[in-house]
């Protein structure tokens, strides 16, 4: 059973959505946002710690499905150490992944690649990109309350 | 299991069950979202269109008799149903979720004033709380919410009494929960609620297709429910209302149909219940309502209670079995649905694996978010059966879960 379903539940993602790395509220963050799916009620709050337009630390906290959770794990650690600027390349590059399948050129995905299978499920794209738009809300400066509705 | 053998030859009535789904058969257990609908229901439907479309109670041509008959007459039709001491007690609506609002907004904004109690329970659907909510904030008036208890789901029938002894104009709960499968002693209730003179509101969505419903027998001043989820088809529902209190009730929307007398500056009310069908109403859905009214009676309710019972006793019994499962809802005399939640495999990803096998479960919130934040749970699985369900559906629906519990390595 479920062999359709590898390409999607990934051997990284599984590990990643049973022990996500940085999970947990950050006592002291210059920035946060929360995000919601209404839909299936996943939650998640963003936390950061950025100097200047350097994002240093990044954590989460929040519940849902498997490719939710890995994703926002493995975000964590893709975006500590970025700056705004490339943080936001990095999301565009992992938007189009996720909704096309495909990555530019030359893109900076390099692990994120794992989530190349969720195109094929179009009612998973916003599990993987509800993590990312509440990042991008915290580190950014638009709305701090972001939905996939 | 008889029963459920003898019932399953129903299936072949439902050609849409008839089909595979990722390549697998169709193993539809999302009956508590909509049931589906016999052929019977779909042919009542395209009948209406091939031979007697018309509107209703305006033409004098023989095609709008016809169609105002067979509208009227599913009225009588859906009073027996009920029974409803007469049809002018049955009102035409959207479904559950508009019979409760029309409620809310006619009864509710006449009768309520600042400081009174509207109560209602922990288990309710959103549409049988946000409706109150939208009341209280113009009137004044209050919510109160009797407990639920534990996972096995009861109401906390003490606490019930006690919230009773409130000033409470108002107690609306569900017949049968949604999310848990619960099914609360409705009658009982009404009875408490008569005594102290507060007006009783039944949601029924999920029992009036399952069991037999009869307003004398509960009591209720109110009840509502959905053509949909009992072999009906969509946008067709039932508000009965005891026909004093629909008297007394202002009119809901205005327009044609609802009025016996219109001046450019006033109006004079149509008869219950026709002053709260404004409009054209919708009468394929409610003719073909009638088809499935009579199905339902045809199979038996008290069968089809009986195999729900069944049916959900065995899927509780075999969950129980599946290890770090945490089930919802009594173990005992439970409703023809089962909730559950894997500790570490989130709904979301069992319901999409399992429809990945052609098995259509729910996975969510079921439209109860208060009562999953008690439990502290974001979402829950849910399989929810009707009479054309098997165990052996039941046995493939296991299979797929332990396959995902494998897969997730739980
Ligand atoms: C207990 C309960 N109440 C109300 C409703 C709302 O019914 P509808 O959407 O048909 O108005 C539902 C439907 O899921 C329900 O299960």
């Amino acid at each position: 059973m479920f062999d359709d379903l590898n390409d999607l539940y990934q051997q990284v993602i599984l590990d990643h959505s049973k022990k996500p790395r940085n999970y947990g509220r950050m006592e002291h963050p210059t920035c946060d946002a929360c995000g919601k799916n209404p839909l299936c009620g996943d939650q998640i709050q963003v936390f950061a710690v950025m100097d200047g337009d350097k994002i240093l630390e990044v954590k989460f906290e929040g519940d849902g499905c498997a490719i939710f959770k890995a994703s926002a794990s493995m975000m964590t650690d893709a975006l500590k150490g970025k700056t705004q600027a490339e943080s936001n390349v990095l999301f565009d590059e992992f938007h189009e992944l996720i909704t096309k399948g495909t990555a530019p050129e030359g893109n900076h995905l390099g692990k994120l690649e794992v989530f190349g299978g969720v195109n094929r499920f179009p009612a998973r794209v916003k599990c993987a990109l509800l993590s990312w738009r509440a990042a991008m809300a915290a580190v950014g400066t638009g709305e701090k309350t972001v939905s996939t509705e | 299991m008889s029963e459920t053998l003898s019932l399953s030859e129903r299936r072949a009535d439902f050609p849409i069950l008839d089909q595979k789904v990722h390549g697998r058969p169709l193993v539809y257990l999302d009956n508590a979202a909509t049931s589906q609908k016999p052929r019977v229901v779909i042919d009542a439907l395209s009948n209406y269109y091939l031979r007697d479309n018309a509107n209703v109670h305006r033409g004098i041509h023989e095609l709008s008799n016809r169609a105002s008959a067979a509208f009227e007459n599913t009225r009588e039709r859906a009073a027996k149903f009920l029974n409803a001491k007469s049809a002018e007690e049955i009102v035409f609506t959207r479904g559950t979720t508009e019979s409760i609002n029309l409620v809310a907004q006619t009864w509710g904004l006449a009768n309520l004033k600042p400081g009174d109690v509207i109560l209602l329970t922990e288990m309710e659907h959103h549409s049988n709380i946000v409706p109150w909510q939208m009341l209280a904030k113009r009137t004044g008036a209050k919510l109160a919410f009797v407990p639920v208890m534990g996972d096995e789901g009861l109401l906390d029938l003490a606490a019930a009494d006690q919230l009773l002894d409130a000033p409470v104009k108002l107690f609306a709960l569900t017949h049968i929960s949604n999310a848990l499968g619960t099914v609360n002693p409705v009658a009982d209730l009404c009875a408490k609620a008569r005594k102290r003179g507060i007006v009783t509101l039944v949601d029924g969505a999920q029992s009036a297709g399952h069991r037999r419903v009869d307003m004398q027998e509960i009591g209720c001043d109110f009840f509502a429910a959905s053509g949909h989820k009992m072999c009906g088809p969509t946008g067709i529902g039932l508000l009965y209302g005891r026909h004093e209190l629909l008297e007394a009730m202002p009119p809901w929307q205005g327009g044609g149909d609802m009025i016996s007398n219109v001046d450019y500056f006033e109006s004079a009310w149509n008869k219950v219940p026709h002053k709260f069908e404004a409009g054209t109403p919708n009468i394929a859905d409610t003719i073909a309502l009638h088809t499935a009214l009579d199905y339902l009676d045809e199979i038996g309710r008290d069968r089809i209670e009986h195999h729900d019972l069944e049916l959900a006793s065995y899927a509780y019994d075999r969950l129980a079995t599946l290890p770090r499962i945490r089930l919802f809802g009594p173990a005992k005399g439970r409703a023809g649905l089962v909730s559950f939640h894997f500790a570490d495999i989130h709904a979301h990803d069992v319901v999409m694996m399992a429809d990945m096998e052609g098995v259509a479960l729910r996975g969510g919130h079921h439209c109860t978010q208060p009562l999953m934040k008690k439990y502290g749970v974001s979402s829950t699985s849910r399989a929810s059966f009707y009479f054309y369900n098997t165990t052996q559906e039941v046995d493939r629906m296991i299979d797929v879960l332990k396959a995902v519990q494998k897969f997730f390595g739980a």
